[in-house]
């Protein structure tokens, strides 16, 4: 195998450090224990989310051009987003850099006031598809120490990280890149026809109704599926999946009850991480306690 | 030919073209006009609004003849266009022809610019380089060549059967070529056509029929085109016959071999499974050399062969050779009189399992019952003995439970002979590109590896898929069907073969590819049972498919509720832009006809319904008035949700309803994908073999969109039906019948003239240095030894030029184009 990449950017994003600090536990711990390097990116900030675009678009590209160049300034390395919106959003700014010189020259402009340059060379990468890709699932597989088996997982991907940037083409409208990897590890995966489905993102706050209706939508579907977790990509995405599910519940008549991991906690857990370095203490609705305890891989 | 001196007394007229207002809205027409007037050599400059109206023309004979004009320049659209046209009139009023000169400031001017000063500027620019150029030009005479009177068609769908018909009834030879078993293109899968709902096969079959009994057609299906060159009237084509393997003038047709074979055909990307593990991957052959085959999972491999570094370990037993089913008999020797190994094992496997020898194989179980067929036929028929039985313990009442792995990861060959013998399903052979949906079977006639297209087919003699037959894939396994065959008509030892042969005219009839749907994920075609393409329903709709013409789900039932969704891959920025046309219609007769054969409600989503032809819009209208429903919205996923264990509707549609602005999600069972007509995916290499133009989405270029949709910039060569882009039977036929007559008319001149832009060598000069005979990429000049100079044949000659500017004793010089006039040309740009 030619040597890949083993060094990264790593750009958290707010929802990281409060909401979604389980994800950033476990995938700091999986890529620990895959001997890849997460140099975190120094005095990054907001990365505008997807709402600010529309709002001040230039000052938005402008912000979150700023987290590239800080990047850029650490080193040459492709920049990892795990959360969908950070992805999104970076991911769009760099190829709006690229693509509209306009732009570019307005940004510069805004970047050399605090000197800073950004040449938007770094790639933005979502770490399920630098594990996917850069590792890749047979070598993830040999690194296994348990097996997921018993697991029976609904891979949920969401909308931001495949459809708007086409990133896992040609499978944007029903990427497998998740279900793979947890097949490989041993665990079932259901064939989630919503796995792309939005999930309501910031709606539950501003127009709670829409946003139960697409959560309750897609937690049906997984229990109807008889999936044991629903496993996601994205911390908005964990959130609305997660939190509701008691006033989902309530208005369903049926019990809609079902734990939402991040991908990176079961696959710290067949990677042999020690399940207490993996942030399930942060769960709400609480995992099987005996779905820590796997198998060891090959037994 | 010698450098000419300029006349003397140069009488140039140039004429500029207001096209309308296409021209001069861009273009000061009037001081062009006056620029040219003020050029050397200009006797007389006008301007005119149509100057290809006869007024127009008339003006440019009025001043040759009055005026005494030598030569003539027209600015105006491309020569493309127009240029015959002028070069008409100048030849009517007595002017060599070649002294003419067109600048075309419409295409490469006016409708690219918009600047009016910057514009016109360049028109004269144009305008001066061809008054300088047209100084120097010299008279031609152009020559003639005779026609050979037949005809090369390629592709022989209903286009070409028709074109080959026309041509054939009126006494001139046609060779049929089509690179498939059988003729009839896409038209011969159909049960019904819209709008008039006229059986497929009844108007098809006899036109077929006739193909194969018109001496002066000579059918060659199963070939392709290797290379063309020549000119009109004198093309050279190589073709290239692919192997058979069957003899088509011993074989009678009689099927005794398809009934016999063990191997399946379909599908070339396929699977072997064992207990629903993927025991072999069978992928096409990569560059020349036979499928690639994997096996990988060594946890299907016998104990036995078990290296023990697999995962799981299996404590069975091994069963030994004897042990293996000993009370069927041996089927290895196949027989020419009586049933067949495989009708054996079926009536065997029928007893034991009790079950009617129809129902083996489709009673899907997954549960093996050790019967042991499998292992049989592998090792006894195959010759293969890529799986071998083991106990793996003892059921409840103490027998063996056995069941078969495999005995190395590479002996498997995939012929899926296992499978088709297996009772229940637990040995299974599935389409790779089915992985995440059921078994594809949409295939018109029988799967086995030798077969026949359809039971209509022209001709009707089977071909042996060499990369699915046992015998050609195990050098010498099975052979069944050789020794079935009564007329000795199977070769195995067949190979391909290059015919060549000698044409005047070429009829490009290539047909369209269906849209791949599995681009768009979204509808989940070959992830979602039941969600099929137009195509494949068609042939479900056939009563030759594999339903017998009725419509059913993939487990058997009669749907209750079917979605059709139209423009799929069409219309749409990230497939193709353009409208595929027949989608609208062939929709309404997929719901008539579902309406007609089943009791289900039919769901249409649609952007714009386009029923644009004779009897369309009635036939739209009569399918309403059958209580279709119909919703204009874009079907934007297809979604596969059910709960607990329901079966109907568990597809959903969802869309946009933009008749009332919402959304909509409509359950249904099965999803028909309207997928676009695209070009097919060889054109490209068929372009650059017959040197013709391609459109911008990929379908052959015609001479004129409008008035010549059937001629194509190379003359001698036409293009007819859906190669030219999207279009139902009626226009494909018109096209056809168009370019028969085109061919005719040719035909019956007997001899065309051709454009005499050709190259010469001029011997004095010539230093045989050789160095053009290599590079003419026509190979159209020849070295004479004994003289120490080379010689170009005109008739191979294409007046490309590449010779002339590479001789390096400037010998060379190309009629119409020679240094001199295009460095005049140059210079008129320049100043
Ligand atoms: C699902 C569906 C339903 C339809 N229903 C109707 C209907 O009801 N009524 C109607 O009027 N129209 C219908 N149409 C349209 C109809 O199919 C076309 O008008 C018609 O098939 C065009 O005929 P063709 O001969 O141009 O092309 P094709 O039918 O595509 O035939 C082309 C032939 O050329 C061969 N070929 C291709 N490339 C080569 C090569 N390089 N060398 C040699 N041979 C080659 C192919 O193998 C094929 O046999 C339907 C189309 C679809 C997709
Ligand atoms: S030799 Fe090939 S084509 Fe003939 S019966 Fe056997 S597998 Fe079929
Ligand atoms: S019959 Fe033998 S060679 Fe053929 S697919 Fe089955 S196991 Fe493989
Ligand atoms: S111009 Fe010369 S190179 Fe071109 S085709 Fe003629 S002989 Fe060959």
């Amino acid at each position: 195998m030619a040597a890949p990449t083993t060094d990264y950017a790593y750009f958290p994003g707010c929802s990281l450090e409060s909401t979604g600090i389980a994800y950033d536990k476990s995938l700091r711990a999986v890529f620990r224990a895959l001997g890849l390097g997460l140099h975190e990116i120094d005095d990054w900030n907001c990365c505008g989310a997807t709402a600010y675009m529309s709002v001040k678009e230039t000052v938005s590209f402008a912000i979150s051009a700023r987290n590239l160049a800080l990047a850029e300034r650490q080193g040459p390395r492709d920049i990892v987003a795990p959360c969908s919106a950070c992805f999104l959003v970076l991911a769009k700014t760099r190829r709006f850099l690229q693509e509209r010189p306009a732009l570019r020259e307005k940004v510069d402009e805004a970047l050399a006031a605090a000197e800073l340059s950004c040449e938007c060379r770094a790639r933005i990468r979502h770490p399920l598809e630098v594990l996917v890709n850069d590792v890749g699932i047979a070598q993830l597989r040999a690194a296994a120490k348990r097996s997921l088996r018993g697991h029976r997982f609904a891979c949920y991907y969401g909308c931001q990280m495949v459809r708007p940037e086409r990133y896992f083409e040609p499978d944007r409208e029903f990427p497998m890149a998740m279900d793979d990897l947890f097949r490989a590890l041993g665990a079932a995966t259901v064939d989630y026809p919503l796995k792309v489905r939005c999930c309501g993102g910031m709606q539950m706050v501003t127009n709670e109704p829409v946003g139960l209706d697409l959560t309750q939508g897609l937690l049906d579907c997984a229990v109807s599926l008889g999936a044991t977790a629903i496993v996601t990509t994205c911390p908005m995405c964990q959130f609305n999946l997660e939190l509701y599910q008691d006033k989902i519940t309530a208005r369903a008549g049926r019990d809609l009850h079902l734990p939402v991991l991040f991908f990176t906690q079961p696959l710290g857990l067949a990677l042999g991480c020690d399940p207490a370095a993996l942030g399930f203490e942060h769960q709400v609705v609480p995992v099987p306690g005996d779905s820590l305890t796997l198998a060891e891989a090959g037994s | 030919m010698t450098t000419p001196t300029p006349e003397p007394d140069l009488r140039i007229g140039v004429f500029v073209c207001h096209c309308g207002v296409n021209i001069s809205q861009t273009v000061d027409v009037e001081s062009c006009r006056d620029f040219a007037a003020k050029c050397p050599g200009v006797a007389v400059a006008r301007d005119y609004k149509f100057m290809c109206s006869n007024t127009g023309q008339e003006q440019i004979e009025r001043d040759i003849r009055d005026l005494r004009l030598n030569r003539v320049v027209v600015a105006a659209c491309s020569p493309l266009m127009h240029e015959p046209t002028f070069r008409g009139a100048c030849e009517k009023a007595g002017l060599n022809k070649y002294l003419f000169q067109m600048a075309n400031i419409r295409e490469q001017c006016a409708w690219v610019h918009d600047d009016r000063r910057l514009a016109t500027e360049k028109a004269r620019a144009l305008i001066n380089a061809a008054v300088r150029r047209v100084a120097v030009q010299e008279p031609l005479e152009p020559f003639e060549a005779k026609i050979n009177s037949a005809t090369l068609i390629i592709g022989a769908g209903i286009a070409g059967i028709q074109a080959a018909l026309e041509i054939a009834e009126a006494g001139h030879p046609v060779y049929l070529v089509e690179r498939e078993p059988t003729i009839g293109g896409k038209m011969a899968n159909f049960d019904k056509t819209f709008p008039t709902l006229d059986c497929s096969a009844c108007i098809l079959t006899p036109k077929m029929v006739s193909v194969s009994h018109r001496p002066n057609i000579r059918l060659r299906t199963w070939h392709e085109v290797e290379s063309v060159s020549g000119f009109i009237g004198n093309y050279t084509v190589r073709l290239r016959r692919k192997a058979r393997f069957v003899d088509p003038l011993r074989c009678t047709g009689c099927g005794q071999c398809i009934s016999h074979c063990p191997a399946s055909r379909l599908p070339s990307r396929r699977e072997i499974l064992l207990g629903g593990a993927v025991m072999t991957e069978v992928l096409p052959p990569s560059n020349g050399d036979g499928p690639h085959r994997r096996s990988w999972d060594t946890s299907l491999l016998h104990p036995e062969a078990q290296t023990g570094t697999g995962p799981e370990q299996y404590s069975h037993e091994i069963v030994s050779d004897e042990e293996i089913a000993t009370d069927l008999e041996k089927f290895a020797q196949p027989r020419r009189k009586g049933p067949s190994p495989m009708q054996r094992y079926l009536k065997l496997v029928s007893a034991q399992a009790k079950m009617t020898e129809e129902q083996i194989g489709k009673r899907r179980t997954g549960e093996c019952t050790g019967c042991g067929f499998c292992t049989e036929i592998c090792d006894g028929l195959v010759g293969a003995t890529a799986i071998r039985m083991a106990v793996i313990g003892k059921d409840g009442k103490g027998k063996d439970i056995r069941r078969p792995f495999l005995t190395s990861l590479e002996a498997c060959i995939g012929c899926g002979a296992c499978a088709h013998v297996c009772p229940t399903g637990y040995l299974d052979i599935r389409d790779q590109a089915m992985r995440r949906g059921g078994v594809k079977d949409f295939t018109l006639g029988n799967d086995r590896a030798i077969y026949l297209a359809f039971p209509q087919a022209v001709p009707k003699v089977p071909i042996i898929d060499p990369l699915s037959c046992i015998h050609l894939q195990t050098e010498g396994g099975c052979g069944v069907c050789q020794n079935v065959c009564e007329p000795e008509a199977i070769n195995f030892d067949d190979r391909e073969e290059i015919e060549e042969v000698q044409i005047g005219q070429i009829l490009v009839s290539t047909g369209f590819q269906l849209f791949d749907a599995r681009g768009m994920a979204q509808y989940g075609h070959g992830r979602l049972d039941n969600v099929i393409s137009s195509l494949d329903f068609e042939r479900m709709l056939n009563s030759n498919g594999p339903t017998g013409g009725r419509i059913r789900l993939k487990d058997g039932r009669e749907p209750r509720a079917v979605a059709i969704v139209h423009c799929v891959g069409s219309r749409d920025e990230n497939h193709h832009r353009y409208c595929s046309r027949v989608c609208c219609m062939y929709a309404l007769k997929f719901a008539h006809l579902v309406k007609d054969r089943t009791s289900a409600e039919v769901y249409q989503f649609y952007i714009d319904i386009r029923a644009y032809g004779k009897g369309y819009e009635e036939f739209y209208s009569r399918v309403l008035d059958e209580g279709v429903h119909v919703i204009r919205g874009k079907g934007a996923e297809v979604i596969e949700q059910r709960w607990g264990d329901q079966s109907d509707g568990i597809l959903h549609v969802r869309c946009e309803d933009t008749l009332i602005g919402k959304v909509r999600d409509i359950p249904v069972d099965m999803v028909i994908l309207c997928n676009a007509l695209e070009p097919q995916g060889d054109a490209g290499d068929l372009a650059a073999k017959l040197g013709l133009s391609r459109s911008p989405d990929g379908f052959f270029l015609e001479r004129h969109p409008k008035l010549d949709p059937v001629g194509t910039v190379s003359d001698g060569i036409y293009i007819a039906g859906a190669c030219q882009g999207p279009k139902d039977i009626p226009d494909t036929v018109a096209q056809a019948q168009a370019a028969a007559a085109r061919i005719l008319a040719t035909v019956s001149k007997g001899a065309v003239l051709l454009d005499p832009i050709k190259a010469s060598v001029d011997h004095d000069h010539c230093s045989g240095c050789r160095i053009c005979n290599t590079l003419c990429p026509y190979q159209a000049i020849s070295y004479d030894a004994e003289s120490n100079v080379s010689t170009v044949n005109i008739t191979l000659c294409k007046g490309c030029g590449t010779c002339v500017a590479a001789c390096p004793s400037g010998a060379i010089n190309g009629a119409g184009f020679s240094d001199r006039q295009i460095m005049a040309e140059l210079e008129g740009i320049l100043v």
